[in-house]
């Protein structure tokens, strides 16, 4: 059976969805979360690369690098906001001693 | 009888369903293990798509620095993760219900209306990606296109990357009271007045210190 773009679609659109899963179930853990958003970042970066590969040029050839380039880009983005995210974490951990993020409000009149 | 689909199948359902274990696992260290073995089985679908470049960069980058900087931050914080999973059953049936419609709606798109790359209507493409046999190899038609027609972006994230690093810094660093450093300033800035000083010594006597600077 031939592998085609629907295939990796799928195995994407099921990540995503699991990304979007644990954000829902995982409310008051915020390292879950941000994994649940690398997941989802994984994702996007798996359906980028399947059209890579699947997008047809003139003569019956296939492919065109710009989505690799995108994937790339997608990859640094995500490594930025994690370094981010989970210095925030740190620094809020050092404040309060947990991560328990619904403390956060407390500004909150 | 082809290995693709094989291996296919296999790096997809191992992804699959390590990503399912990393939002339901108990230990958090188990769920950043799990997407570590997520990252690894998108690599290997990635090699099957042919960017082989992009994979061993998964591996190297996410796996490597990310999911390894998830792991610091988790046996750092010391989480009591019994309390953080108490709202986990009364999310369940609303959870499934949102990423049911959301699957559910992305499938929907190419399983029933038949969703080819070719419905959109063939264009133009200026990158195409080279065949194996075809003596370029992968990094080499990435790096054709980047350091060209894309070099704006390129540099556009270096930026992110260089602004991201000091973010992190800033948020982090802290100078704790009684270290004590160098401070370069006021080293450079002393002048021989109050670096030297002149005593006058007996001969076969000794100098003694005074307490206040040496």
């Amino acid at each position: 059976m031939d592998i085609g773009i629907g295939h990796y679609l799928t195995v994407a659109a099921c990540l995503f969805t699991l990304g979007i899963l644990g954000i829902f179930l995982n409310r008051k853990n915020v390292i879950v979360i941000l994994m649940s958003i690398e997941l989802m970042l994984l994702a996007v970066n798996i359906n980028l690369v399947a059209f890579s590969h699947f997008m047809p040029l003139g003569g019956g050839m296939k492919g065109d690098l710009t989505g690799q380039v995108f994937a790339l880009f997608v990859l640094t983005v995500a490594a930025a906001e994690s370094a981010i995210g989970l210095a925030i974490i740190v620094a809020y951990f050092r404040n309060r001693g947990s991560i328990a993020v619904d403390d956060i409000n407390m500004m909150k009149g | 009888m082809s290995l693709v689909p094989v291996f296919f199948y296999l790096f997809a359902t191992l992804c699959i369903a390590s990503g399912a274990a990393v939002i339901m696992a108990r230990n958090p260290v188990h769920a950043v293990l799990f997407l570590i073995l997520a990252f690894f089985n998108a690599a290997g679908l990635f090699v099957l798509l042919g960017a082989q470049f992009l994979a061993l960069l998964l591996v190297i980058v996410y796996v490597g620095a990310v999911a390894v900087l998830f792991l610091f931050v988790v046996m750092m914080l010391d989480v009591d993760f019994a309390q953080l999973k108490a709202g986990f059953i009364e999310n369940v049936p609303f959870g499934l219900l949102v990423s049911g419609v959301v699957l559910g709606e992305l499938v929907a798109l190419f399983v029933f209306k038949g969703f080819t790359p070719g419905a959109l209507g063939s264009r133009a493409v200026s990158s195409p990606v080279p065949e194996l046999s075809s003596g370029v190899s992968n990094i080499e038609a990435l790096g054709r296109i980047l350091y060209t027609k894309y070099v704006f972006f390129f540099q556009m994230s270096g930026l992110i990357l260089l602004v991201a690093m000091i973010g992190a810094i800033v948020l982090t660093l802290r100078h704790k009271a009684g270290v004590k450093r160098q401070v370069i300033a006021a080293q450079v800035a002393r002048s021989p007045k109050e670096a030297v000083e002149v005593m006058e010594i007996p001969s076969g006597g000794a100098v003694i210190p005074s307490v206040e600077g040496q």
